[in-house]
């Protein structure tokens, strides 16, 4: 029999501090000119294909070189209006970083997501402005949801000349970005000046503690404004499907990450002395770094496949293990072990592919005993957004849109985590919120 | 182990490589531990007559390229800030200790004869190895009418180059200003006043930047800055041009050069060497890296020397002058085409668009299966070889040669050349 050790306050507030600051510190300038150097300014880049906003990475980096920081930051802000936060969280190493020339020639990328960071970041903080609105068009948006593809459609829209109103769920705009991102990707509130940054054009007003469905209804916003964008994003967690989830001590990464985030004092938290985080994407990856950081002492992460599966990359996995998580794989749980109603360890069943490449159970069994687990196997559509309201369609479960971005219901456009198909990922949400913020102004002039 | 020993117009040192007159050699304390690193010789930093000149502050700029620094240097300095009987005691001291190395002074006086003569007298009890006239500084002393205002004027040059000679059995070498639209005039000037050889070259007159907020050259001196000399790795063509042309110069191809412009290392000095040069000399290098390069510098030609069977330097002394000719005589038959290594490729699009956009138009972008490959399109391709100087990747681009090789035709006999020689 085991104690269950689950307290605040493992490590000192020292100590807290230094585990939570930036993961990987801002550029200098002289080290940002030499890192500058490097890009080959490739013609037709396949740095930019692999952008999903397509940024023109080797203008923007031959910019730096040349002490052009504003023209840089153009070039990156005009493609994606967090272009601070997606060089912080973007996994560059299957985006541009990944297809960079050098990758392929010495696997020595050029840092572009650091360089990113380096332009906006001397941008943002000179105060300048880059962006003009266009002469007024007396058409009003109303975007469903602060998140980045919410605030990336907004903006474009404003640009453009229109009107938007930004409804909200939460009390802070900006989404996953201020209560999902790993706290040490985004340091120093950058999520919230990034909000303010963005909202800097003007024409936007915002609307916070406004849900859907709840507090505005979806066939109102209809009638009061020319076009609806929906960007409300994954409100539900995927369940393990195993008996008695809900005792103590088993909890949504998702949640706990939101918490984590929004604490004034991270010693107040508190921590399991054994974490065991089921799941196999970067939520997984984030929840055991973050509870590794907090002063958990043995943190494993179980997967249920192998680590080519995973949908965490490479450098996401080698740095959960480089930050003293455990990872572990064809490990399917099977049931919850519990002690007085906490739950006290995983029973986990080994996995294998069988010959037709199905996942099937090999029968052996594994024990694991746990003060905390988490659970990050996916987020879900919240079916029921506006239950009075007549819905657009859905599509594997989430809002089935056309390449325009535009939902089967008239006027409605729809975009980030909530439609996406294929990665959920902060720069897919931004892109999306941009071509419907580009689809919307051409129907509506 | 090849003999590196050189002989520059009777001025001899274990190795080919000297310091030029600069900062480096401005004093004991630095020449000894030249020499305690492995360098042949010293050419003491500029002495002119007392008072000694003052400098200022802020005296260099620099280019750098891409991350590489001061690829391209310049100064404002001027000659020796020192009192002369400071420098010559130390010159004495130094040669004493050192026997077997060169030693050679630096002089720039006022353009008369006496102040040549007198400074001559000054020096001969130094014990050195020889003189070195500068005729080259391009910046403050030319103003005083010394230096490159001297080395402009090919008179000048003849005529003081004699009053030294006539003073003094010491060799002496003439160095020389870049800054002439023709060197070999200056170099028949040296030698006809009686010069042992000729040193060159000295700094190109340059402004290396401008600061944009001061709207002043860089260095900048309160506010203002002048016209500097430009050395360092970006002056070296000029330097083996110049080089050339007094190696290829019937008047002057028997005359000492010793080489200076822009050596780093010992692939350099080979290819000054291998341009007619019998020593070289070097400055922005030692005052970017400090003596130690001297290591590779002798360790390293050595190396090449032995590979390549050269017991001497004279065995490959003057060997790629003959192959510098005139445009009018390269064979127009020769025909290369760009190669690419599709094995080494990284897709960069780099040949491409240099191509497209600088040359020919003779690479094409092959998009297939999201995949893009680059192929080069014979017919178009001059052979220009921009390409391969493009590509960021060793040895991916190269040059095939496609022509029989048997034929041959120079301009002086094309039938699209006016001027042509009938007959052939
Ligand atoms: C823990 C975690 C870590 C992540 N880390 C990374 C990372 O490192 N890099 C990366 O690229 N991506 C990461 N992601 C994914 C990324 O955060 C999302 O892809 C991105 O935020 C999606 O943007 P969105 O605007 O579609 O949705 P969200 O960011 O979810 O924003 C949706 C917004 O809508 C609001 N809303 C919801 N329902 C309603 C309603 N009914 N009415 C009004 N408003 C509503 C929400 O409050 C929220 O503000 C991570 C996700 C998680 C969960
Ligand atoms: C700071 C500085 C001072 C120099 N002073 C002299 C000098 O006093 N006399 C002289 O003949 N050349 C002088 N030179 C020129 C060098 O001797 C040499 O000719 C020139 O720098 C080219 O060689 P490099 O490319 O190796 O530097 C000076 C150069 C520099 C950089
Ligand atoms: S050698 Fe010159 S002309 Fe030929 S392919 Fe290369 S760049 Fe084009």
């Amino acid at each position: 029999m085991t104690t269950i050790d689950v307290r605040a306050g493992r490590l000192s507030q020292e100590q807290l501090a230094l585990n939570f600051t930036d993961a990987h510190p801002a550029l200098l300038t002289g080290n940002a000119l030499v890192e500058a150097n490097r890009c080959y300014f490739c013609y037709d880049a396949p740095c930019v294909d692999a952008c999903p906003t397509s940024i023109d990475i080797p203008n923007f980096i031959r910019k730096i070189s040349t002490g052009n920081l504003k023209g840089s930051a153009r070039d990156i802000l005009s493609q994606n209006i967090m272009g601070g936060m997606c060089a912080r969280v973007c996994p560059t190493e299957t985006l541009c970083e990944g297809a960079c020339v050098r990758e392929t020639q010495d696997h020595q990328p050029v840092r572009i997501g650091e360089l990113q960071r380096y332009a906006t970041d001397s941008f943002m903080e000179s105060g300048e402005t880059i962006f003009e609105r266009a002469e007024s068009s007396g058409k009003k948006i109303a975007v469903v949801g602060g998140g980045p593809a919410g605030l990336s459609c907004a903006h474009r829209l404003a640009v453009l000349g229109h009107q938007v109103v930004i409804f909200e769920a939460r009390d802070k705009l900006s989404g996953l970005n201020e209560y999902g991102i790993a706290a040490y990707k985004t340091v120093n509130d950058f999520a919230q000046r990034e909000v303010d940054f963005i909202l800097e054009i003007g024409g936007i007003e915002t609307r916070t503690n406004q849900r859907l469905g709840q507090d505005v209804k979806l066939d109102d916003l209809r009638q009061q404004f020319d076009a609806v964008f929906l960007s409300v994003g994954l409100g539900d967690v995927n369940s393990l499907g195993l008996e008695s989830e809900d005792i103590a001590g088993v909890y949504d990464a998702v949640e706990t990450i939101a918490e984590l985030r929004q604490s004034g004092n991270l010693a107040e938290l508190s921590v399991g002395r054994r974490v065991i985080v089921i799941g196999g994407g970067s939520t997984a990856i984030d929840i055991a770094v973050q509870s590794k950081k907090l002063g958990a002492e043995d943190v494993t992460l179980a997967y249920r496949r192998g680590p080519e599966q995973m949908s965490a990359t490479w450098k996401e996995q080698e740095f959960a293990q480089t930050n003293g998580v455990q990872v572990k794989h064809w490990l399917a749980p099977k049931s919850l072990q519990s002690e007085n109603g906490h739950v006290s360890g995983i029973e986990f069943e080994c996995t294998t592919l069988n010959p037709q490449g199905k996942l099937t159970a090999t029968g052996e069994l594994r024990n694991m005993e746990a003060d905390v687990v988490f659970k990050a196997i996916g987020q879900t559509l919240v079916n029921t957004l506006d239950a009075a309201a007549e819905m657009p369609e859905t599509e594997a479960g989430k809002i089935a849109v056309n390449a325009e971005y535009e939902t089967s219901l008239a006027g409605v456009w729809a975009g980030g985590d909530c439609i996406s198909s294929g990665e959920d990922l902060t720069v897919h949400a931004v892109e999306h919120g941009k071509q419907a913020a580009i689809a919307i102004n051409r129907k509506l002039s | 182990m090849a003999d590196l020993s050189c002989n520059v117009g009777g001025i001899k040192s274990p190795n080919p490589f000297w310091l030029a007159s600069a900062p480096p050699t401005d004093k004991l304390y630095n020449v000894e531990r030249a020499f305690r690193a492995g360098w042949g010789g010293v050419v003491w930093k500029t002495l002119g007559i007392d008072p000694p000149i003052v400098n200022v502050s802020s005296r260099y700029g620099a280019v750098h390229y891409n991350g590489q620094r001061m690829m391209g240097f310049n100064n404002v300095e001027l000659i020796t800030d020192r009192p002369l009987e400071v420098n010559l005691q130390e010159i004495k001291q130094v040669k004493k200790d050192w026997p077997d190395r060169a030693v050679v002074v630096s002089l720039m006086v006022p353009c008369n004869e006496k102040d040549w003569k007198y400074i001559i007298n000054k020096i001969v009890d130094t014990g050195c190895d020889g003189v070195e006239l500068n005729f080259g500084c391009p910046h403050g002393m030319s103003e005083r009418g010394m230096g490159a205002a001297v080395g402009q004027v090919p008179e000048y040059v003849e005529m003081v180059t004699r009053w030294v000679k006539e003073s003094t059995d010491l060799p002496c070498l003439v160095k020389l200003t870049p800054n002439v639209t023709d060197i070999r005039k200056v170099a028949h000037a040296a030698k006809a006043g009686g010069g042992d050889g000729v040193a060159l070259i000295n700094t190109v007159n340059s402004i290396v930047s401008v600061d944009l907020d001061q709207m002043a050259p860089e260095p900048t001196i309160d506010g203002k800055g002048s016209h500097g000399g430009y050395c360092g790795p970006a002056v070296k063509p000029i330097a083996l041009h110049m080089v050339t042309e007094i190696s290829k110069d019937p008047e002057t191809q028997h005359l000492p050069i010793s080489a200076i412009g822009g050596i780093s290392n010992w692939r350099d000095a080979a290819e000054f060497i291998a341009l007619g040069a019998s020593g070289v000399q070097v400055c922005t290098a030692a005052m970017h890296y400090g003596f130690k390069i001297v290591d590779d510098m002798i360790d390293g030609l050595n190396n090449w020397m032995d590979e390549k069977g050269y017991a001497t330097l004279e065995d490959f002394r003057r060997m790629a002058v003959p192959n510098v000719t005139e445009w009018q005589y390269l064979n127009l038959k020769y025909d290369i085409k760009a190669r690419i290594d599709e094995s080494t490729c990284i897709h960069c699009g780099l040949c491409h668009i240099s191509c497209e956009d600088g040359s020919h138009q003779a690479i094409r972008e092959i998009k297939a299966n999201g995949q893009r490959s680059f192929e080069v399109i014979d017919e178009e391709c001059v052979g220009c070889n921009l390409c391969m100087f493009a590509c960021p990747v060793p040895d991916c681009i190269t040059m095939e040669r496609v022509d029989s090789g048997t034929e041959y035709q120079n301009w002086t006999t094309h039938p699209n050349n006016p001027m042509r020689v009938e007959d052939n």
